[in-house]
Formats: C-alpha cells, structure tokens, sequence
C-alpha cells in the first residue's frame, strides 16, 4: 500500500499568521487528523519545534560540522507532516488540498517506498 | 474525482440513507452524482468537491423518490424537511456523520444478508471501490457481482433493516459479524482462496483501512482493536511472503528484515489498546500471537512457551480443531516433536476435521522429526492427495519423496 508524506512548508510569513490564530489552526489540524483516522488512513503527524532550534550537520567537509539553525534564508521551513496510507497519489493529493495551513504555506507530497522497494 | 469519491463516499451515502430511510436508492443517487461529475467536472470543476457530490447526490435522490408515486406522502415530508432544504455544501453535524458510517457498515453487514453479500456491499458502500474492483479481487464476473449487490439491497428494503446503530444489548453481537465480514476481507486478501496470486494486498489493505475506521468509531471496543492488530500484523509480513517468481516462502525462510516495520509496530499500538480492559478476545489472542512472531529474529528464538499459553487460551475462548491443530505446532517447537503428536492423535480420533489435508500435514512433519520414516511417508502422501492447492500439494510431494 502506498505510503505518503504530506510535508508543511511554511514561509516565515505564514509561519507567522499561524502564530497569530494558534488555538484556531491546533482545532483545525486536530478535525483534520480526526477524519484521516475515520477515513483509515492515518500513519503518523508531527509538528516539528522552532527552527532555529534545530542543528545542521554538515557532511561537506572531512569530518562532520555541527552549526545552529537549518537554514541561511528562510524562504520555505518543513513545519510537520503527516504521513498517510492512501491508494494512490491522487487521494494523497485530496488529503493534501485539506491540510490546515496559512495563505502562502504549500504542501509537498511525497511517495514513501514500501519495504520491498527501493527508493528512487 | 475518483479519489473524493473514495474519501466521500461512505459518508454520502450514509447521509442520505439518514435523509430517505433508503439504503438502495441513497446508493443509487450517489452513484448517478458521481456519473454527473464525470461528466461536468472536467468542464467546471467544483471549488468544494465533496460539498458538490453530496448536494448533487441529494438532489438525484430527492428526484427518484419524486417519481415514486407510491413515496409521494414521503416526498411531501422531505421537501419541508429544513435539512434538506438547505442550500448545497451546507453545514452537516460531523458527529452525526460518524454515527452513520457506523450505522452503514452495521447494515451492510446485517445478518439477514448472505455472508457474499455482506462482503460486496461493505466493500461496495463502506469503501467505496467499484464494483469492477470487488469483481476483479473476488473473482467474479462484473455482472455477478452487481447482481450480488442488487439483491443485497433488495433483501435489505425487504427485511425492513432499519438505518440505525442496532441497540446496545444487540450491539456487541452484530460487531461480532462486521469484524468477521472485515476478517474475510483480509482474509482473501492475504491468501487468495483461488487465481495466479498467493496475496492480494490491495484487498487486505482495503480490509486494514475498514478496520482503522472502525476503531476510530468504537475506540472502546477491545475486539475492535484486535482485529486491527490482528491485520497490520500480519500484513506486515507481506513483502517477505512471496519470492520474485511468486511462490510462497514459508515463515521460517522469510528474510525478517523485509517485514513492514511500521505495520509492525502499528499492530503492537493497536494490541496494546486490546488488552487495556484485561483479557483479550479472539481476535487479540490470535494478533498476540501474530505479534510473538513479529518480535523475534528467527523461528527457533520465537517465544514459542508463550504461544502454547496464547492458543491454550484461544482454545478456551473460542474452541476449533484449526486451533487445536496449530497449538500441536506451536507445542512441537516448545517441548518436541512427542508431545505435539498426541494432541494430533487425539484430533484424529475425534474426526472433527476429517477430510482436510491440514491434519496429515502436520502429522507427517511431526513422524519425520520422530524419525519414523514410512509412516511419515504415508502421511505426506495422503496428504498431497487431499490438498486442493497445486503449490501447497507439490511441496507435499517433494517432501514424501525426500523420506524414500
């Protein structure tokens, strides 16, 4: 069954006019992961912490380099995702048009390869 | 549009049962509005496309029961009906929703229908699929089937089944026949009874995503959840189950590394649930099994003590010669080939499962591990001549042929 990853992509704008109306986008995305459940096909959701929280490691040099923050621009930042079990990537993409997210954020939807296969 | 109808369907279709009190034409109606957007969607396609299929469908009902003369006293009493007055892609109370998708998976499974058309109309009304697809994964004629299909939806009307959740004291006792019509599901999908393939995973995942709503709808059920765990579990196991050819590769030449490690432990989350009232029905025992498997690197360091104790007490909950049978297996890996024997003997003697190839089988692999050579012989042998699968038989042949 195919697998796939419905990834937020926030700008820092709307990563912003998310902020602002917290508690309405948390009921939104709770109804949301609410009816992929009662509709079978929840695997996983996560939000993921601040940025610039995060660390990069960098493999470009001899050994690896750990610095603070993903990122030099924040153009586009993967803010969660939620990983469904559809049957195709067309119902994927419906899923993905009913994700909660702030003018300007887009939704990445990505294949996951079962076990037996390679990813490719 | 296929994939809002998939997304959809169930619940359209349980709307506008609620609406008609007519689980047939609520189908039918759907049905012709999902005709109707194939046709104009890729013209003007809709801003709200599930709004646009349950407003269309409404209509197309409100429609049919126009022409039904005999329902017009009905008509008059819908068209003042404020619910469906409304404009199209109105608000729907979201919980009474859910109460009908449950109640629609509680009809299409109603025990006055064949256990045939139990499966058809839950995979045709619940799941959406077409019934191209249910033909193709049952292998039946389209015609066949959708006269199945009729006539399940005529035996309903008949019968009077009302569209409702079927009362609390009656509840516990229809789960028990939704869980088995979504156990058959699987079932067929995981071991196609008949055709070229050993699996059909798009029907067990069909049977998966059933159950995954219907946990969501009953989450207090542990029965429910171990189904589930029951399913994912098992499917876990499908990308080591067939080698490149086809053939069925037996547990104990499956590369583990191939199972499905999020099947995995998405079955063990839903066993847990299973057992959070205490003991475990049928279904959580035999997933509790599944699961012993699951967590071990090889069949000799499976926890094999345990899965004595688990059919031990799957034969107390629900007592069959098959269980009978596969604890003798589980008892031979525990404590030896001797043992396991008499459980088997004491089958034979009993006659409950005369004429199945299964009881030979495994006496004969108990005779070869004792040693007993000829015997052994004849049992495989008698078994190949009762075994209906020609790769199951030919197996059986190669290893009668080994004891010469």
């Amino acid at each position: 069954m195919p697998k796939y990853l419905l990834i937020m992509r926030g700008t820092d704008e709307s990563n912003a006019a998310m902020m602002a109306n917290i508690d309405e986008m948390i009921a939104t995305s709770r109804q949301f992961i609410d009816d992929l459940f009662k509709a079978g096909v929840y695997v996983a959701a996560e939000g993921l912490d601040d940025p610039a929280k995060g660390v990069v490691v960098d493999f470009g040099g001899e050994t690896p380099v750990v610095t603070d923050g993903p990122y030099g621009e924040t153009k586009e930042l993967f803010g969660g995702f939620f990983l469904i079990d559809v049957a195709s990537k067309e119902e994927a993409v419906e899923w993905a048009k009913r994700v909660p997210a702030a003018p300007g954020a887009k939704v990445e939807v990505r294949r996951v390869p079962g076990g037996d296969e390679t990813p490719h | 549009m296929e994939a809002v109808w998939r997304i959809e369907s169930a619940r359209i279709v349980a709307a506008l049962t609620r609406f008609t009190g007519d689980f047939g034409l609520a189908e039918d109606a759907a049905q012709e509005a999902v005709a109707e957007a194939l046709v104009s969607w890729p013209r003007t396609p809709p801003a709200d496309p599930a709004g646009w299929l349950m407003a269309t469908a409404r209509r197309r009902a409100i429609d049919a029961i126009r022409r039904r003369a005999a329902l017009r006293d009905r008509y008059a009493v819908l068209a003042t009906d404020p619910a469906l007055g409304a404009a199209a892609g109105d608000e729907v109370d979201p919980d009474r929703i859910d109460d009908d998708v449950l109640a629609l998976m509680f009809v299409s499974c109603h025990p006055v229908l064949s256990p045939e058309a139990r499966v058809a109309l839950t995979l045709r009304v619940v799941a959406g699929l077409s019934s191209q697809e249910i033909a193709r994964a049952f292998l039946v004629s389209v015609p066949a089937l959708q006269a199945r299909i009729t006539r399940g939806k005529k035996t309903i009307a008949a019968a009077g089944v009302p569209f409702e959740l079927p009362p609390p004291a009656e509840r516990r006792e229809r789960l028990g026949g939704v869980l088995s019509v979504l156990y058959v599901i699987f079932t067929e999908g995981s071991t196609a009874t008949s055709g070229d393939r050993l699996v059909r995973p798009e029907v067990a995942y069909e049977a998966i995503r059933l159950a995954r709503t219907l946990a969501a709808l009953l989450p207090d059920e542990p029965e429910v959840h171990g189904l589930l765990a029951l399913c994912e579990l098992t499917a876990a196991r499908f990308p080591a189950r067939t080698a490149p050819d086809g053939s069925p590769v037996l547990l104990e030449d499956q590369d583990r590394r191939r199972w499905d490690v999020s099947a995995i432990h998405r079955g063990l989350a839903a066993l847990a649930k299973a057992s959070a009232g205490g003991g475990l029905g049928p279904y959580g025992l035999q997933a509790a099994i599944a699961a012993t498997h699951a967590a071990a690197p090889s069949v000799e360091a499976t926890g094999w003590d345990r899965i004595v104790v688990l059919y031990e007490a799957l034969g107390r909950v629900a007592p069959s010669p098959v269980v009978e049978l596969n604890r003798a297996v589980a008892v031979a890996m525990a404590s030896g080939p001797e043992e396991a024997l008499a459980i088997v003997d004491e089958l034979v003697v009993s006659d409950r499962l005369a004429g199945s190839h299964l009881v030979p089988t495994v006496r004969g692999e108990l005779l070869t591990r004792l040693g007993r050579r000829p015997e052994a012989r004849a049992e495989l042998e008698l078994a190949a001549r009762l075994c209906a699968n020609e790769r199951e038989r030919s197996v059986l042949l190669r290893k009668a042929a080994e004891l010469d």
